[in-house]
């Protein structure tokens, strides 16, 4: 008698793919590879498993596999920063810190309310809970993953002995956090930082490519950053809908148990059918945060580290700049003048040397930025597509049911 | 009217019938039979009212909304097949509460008025014309219409003198006592205070389980209803702000297309934003449809309910009523008998003429409480009929309007993704 619904696509199988969400064209080639293949959520902290195949000399083994903890992740970004060798890249964003307290803060209010509700709701909810935790979880996993195929993918970076290390050493690296001084360090360095890169930015450049990127990059960022934030908007309100039906469906259940006319099978029918439908609403909303939202807030990320490049060569160029006017000065007073020579190679040859990979590493960023955003706006068409397909099935199949048996 | 031009023998004149009810306390044995007939023969009944037309009259804070009434029926009961008025608000107000006072009490369930909005009229009448107040006017013409026809699907009301005159007649006397602020407004909301008062201290002897059991079967449809209404307002709620949001992001979206440099993605960009455009505007018009056909139906069943309880106590009333006659005959017969002692012979032939007349009241009120007995059953059947009827139209419509907006997505999306793959 109730053949008229199918149970439909079950789409919950898709959350077991690993989502490499953001990132394409990471040539995984077979000298270096690197994932992430397990992860364990401890009470306050995420242990990954770094899992790397490699066929280089420089490791003992071919395969081997290590646990981080996100700080390490963050250490060996910093140590990225401030080595001067690569001020010429674009140095891949650090993952943000896992943050599951909302999430877990949901869940203990719900272990807290267990008494107040039926035992159906509680399952209900706390099945629920369990899923956006396991979302949060597995999006969290991603980034750091990401984070370290960039580095793997890039012909310089892959060769940093940190790196190596932070690959093969199988013990606690013993990088604690900062400390409250060192944060305050850190924070007056950004102000001197952003100070300074508001002065730089006002120089010209010669050179069309880099003032083109320069203005490029600024309107972007700022673009990305309120994309990013009006898409997470977008996406609250669609899961926020797709809980409401959540709460409908009940309450018509509820109904359908307890009427006494022949709308109690009309009830329980249409219960059923927005059960489905807002499982399907769900994944909507998670689709959208995946291949939207997720690659906004990248993208924000990586055209800062771009900028962060710029500013580096552009801070060079002013140092390039202010040697050659020592050197003239040197030159006219005749004084210090091999020390003012040396100096102003020395910055000649950096601003070169940035100048030069900075071009290379801003073509490749656009490169990677069209083919993210490609092949993430094309899945996002295909899953909105796919659901709503889905969606029109179901709700046909139900109005069909309905029809032929009023 | 079925009157023939000329000599025709098969056709005879009908005349058409005159208020069929008499004022329902008189005659109800016949109308009892009326009714039955009425049920027999004429189950499809033919009428249909629309509300439309809202337009501003006079201005400042005497200014008011009047509705056209449209009605269009082949019901002999009309003078003409099609024919419209102008009405105000305070009208279905006035018609509403004669309605009930005629009719609530001997357990007829009147359909109960759309609910006054101060609020909402002010802001209508100081004349501002933005969305909110255009969406309020909307919102009461749409109540308005559904009030009246859930009038003259009952048999009974659409018979009534004052529902043909409010349909038909181009006139209508002010009804000025159902202003929110009025005297009588003020009394009314104090009898219902004191009924509800009453209703609490009066516990009735239930000889028949059919009324024990209806009356909890509506308690607990009252308080799903009110929880499922609470959650679908809630999902009109975030759909309109989905609408919003996603408004802005399509903005967004364009202004990341206009800065990207690289045009093919410029384009995706662009694409992706009139998407979004399209969205945001499907998201409104469900918004609606979740609006004008899921939840305005709850709440309209909501207010209904609340008039089946009140015939359910007038029911436990009328019972009262019989009770306290049945004592007073009692205490009546007692003073007789005592009186019988006396010499005051007078006032014994006084006291046994008051008997009769008690003996007469307990009588009525005792037909009384079997009338409004029988009267709730047939009106509950009515009623649950109606609600399943109304409840599976509004909802098959409702998920027709999902449908549609699926299949706008769809239509959306297809051409989206052929852009994008064009990168």
């Amino acid at each position: 008698m109730m053949e008229g619904l199918d149970d439909g696509p079950d789409f919950l199988s898709e959350e077991d793919r690993a989502p490499r969400a953001v990132n394409v064209d990471l040539q995984t080639d077979a000298t270096l590879q690197v994932d992430i293949s397990d992860a364990l959520s401890e009470r306050d902290k995420v242990k990954f498993t770094v899992h790397t195949k490699s066929s280089l000399p420089n490791f003992k083994l071919n395969e081997f596999s290590v646990v981080r903890q996100h700080e390490e992740f963050i250490w060996l970004h910093d140590s990225f920063v401030e080595n001067e060798e690569y001020a010429g890249y674009i140095i891949p964003p650090a993952p943000p810190r896992p943050d599951f307290d909302a999430s877990r803060e949901k869940l203990q209010k719900l272990g807290e309310g267990e008494g107040s509700m039926t035992k159906e709701e509680f399952t209900k909810m706390k099945q629920e809970l369990e899923a956006e935790y396991l979302a949060i979880f597995k999006k969290t996993v991603a980034m750091h993953e990401v984070f370290l195929c960039r580095v793997a993918a890039h012909p310089v970076l892959r060769k940093d002995l940190n790196f190596h290390v932070f690959l093969e050493y199988n013990q606690d690296l013993s990088v604690r956090g900062k400390n409250k001084k060192e944060k305050l360090e850190d924070f007056f360095k950004n102000v001197v930082k952003s100070a300074d890169g508001v002065l730089v930015a006002g120089v010209k450049d010669v050179d069309d490519f880099f003032e083109h990127e320069k203005t490029f990059l600024l309107e972007y960022h700022n673009r990305v950053k309120d994309a990013s934030a009006k898409s997470d908007r977008m996406i609250r309100s669609h899961k926020n809908a797709a809980d409401d039906i959540n709460r409908i469906a009940s309450s018509l259940y509820t109904l359908g148990t307890q009427d006494t006319t022949e709308l109690c099978k009309f009830f329980l029918k249409v219960s059923e059918l927005f059960e489905k439908t807002r499982k399907v609403e769900s994944r909507v909303a998670a689709d959208e945060d995946l291949k939207l939202s997720d690659l906004l807030k990248y993208y924000l990320r990586e055209s800062q580290a771009a900028k962060d490049l710029l500013y580096r060569r552009s801070r060079s160029l002013v140092d390039y700049e202010n040697a050659n006017k020592a050197l003239d000065k040197a030159r006219s007073k005749n004084r210090d003048v091999l020390q003012a020579e040396t100096s102003q190679q020395i910055c000649c040859h950096k601003f070169e040397k940035i100048s030069e990979s900075a071009k290379q590493e801003l073509i490749d960023f656009k490169t990677r930025r069209v083919a993210a955003f490609r092949k993430n706006l094309v899945e996002l068409a295909e899953l909105e597509l796919k659901h709503a397909k889905g969606n029109l099935q179901l709700l046909q199949s139900c109005l069909g049911f309905m029809k032929t048996n009023t | 009217i079925l009157l023939s031009d000329g000599p025709s023998p098969a056709i005879t004149p009908i005349t058409p019938p005159t208020s069929v009810i008499a004022p329902l306390f008189i005659d109800t044995l016949c109308l009892d039979k009326c009714t039955t007939l009425r049920e027999e023969v004429d189950d499809s009944f033919d009428i249909n009212i629309s509300v439309s037309d809202p337009e501003k009259v006079g201005d400042g804070m005497n200014a008011y909304m009047a509705y056209k009434v449209t009605t269009k029926t082949s019901m002999s009961l009309f003078k003409q097949r099609e024919f419209s008025v102008k009405r105000r608000f305070s009208d279905f107000l006035g018609l509403h509460s004669k309605l009930a006072s005629k009719y609530l009490h001997v357990g007829y369930i009147v359909p109960p008025a759309p609910e006054k909005s101060i609020v909402g009229m002010t802001k209508v009448k100081v004349g501002k014309e933005d969305q909110s107040s255009n969406e309020f006017v909307e919102k009461r013409r749409s109540a308005l219409e559904r009030y009246l026809m859930r009038t003259v699907k009952h048999h009974i009301l659409l018979k009534d003198p004052d529902v043909l005159q409010f349909l038909e007649s181009s006139e209508l006397p002010r009804a000025v006592s159902t202003q929110a602020l009025s005297s009588a407004g003020l009394l009314r909301m104090v009898n219902k205070a004191a009924d509800a008062v009453n209703k609490m201290t009066i516990k009735m002897n239930e000889s028949d389980a059919w009324f024990e059991e209806k009356q909890q079967h509506f308690e607990s449809l009252d308080v799903q209803l009110r929880k499922l209404h609470i959650s679908v307002e809630s999902l009109v709620c975030h759909r309109k702000e989905l609408s919003v949001n996603t408004a802005q992001f399509a903005k967004s979206a364009a202004m990341l297309g206009n800065s990207e440099d690289h045009t093919a993605l410029s384009r995706a960009l662009s694409q992706l934003a009139e998407v979004e455009e399209k969205m945001d505007q499907l998201h409104q018009d469900q918004a609606n449809a979740d609006f004008y056909l899921f939840s305005e139906l709850l709440g309209d069943y909501v207010r209904l309910l609340a008039a089946v309880k009140g015939v359910f106590d007038h029911r436990i009333k009328t019972w009262q009523k019989w009770q306290d006659s049945q004592i007073l005959l009692q205490k009546k017969r007692e003073a007789e008998a005592k009186l019988q002692f006396t010499n005051k012979s007078d006032k014994l032939q006084q006291a046994k003429d008051e008997i009769k007349d008690m003996e007469g009241r307990v009588q009525q009120d005792e037909r009384d409480f079997e009338q409004i007995s029988r009267t709730i059953r047939k009106e509950v059947g009515r009623f649950e009929k109606e609600r399943v009827k109304d409840f599976k139209t509004s909802i098959i419509k409702y998920l027709e309007s999902l449908v549609l907006t699926q299949q706008q997505v769809i239509k959306s999306y297809f051409t989206f993704r052929y852009v994008t793959a064009s990168v």
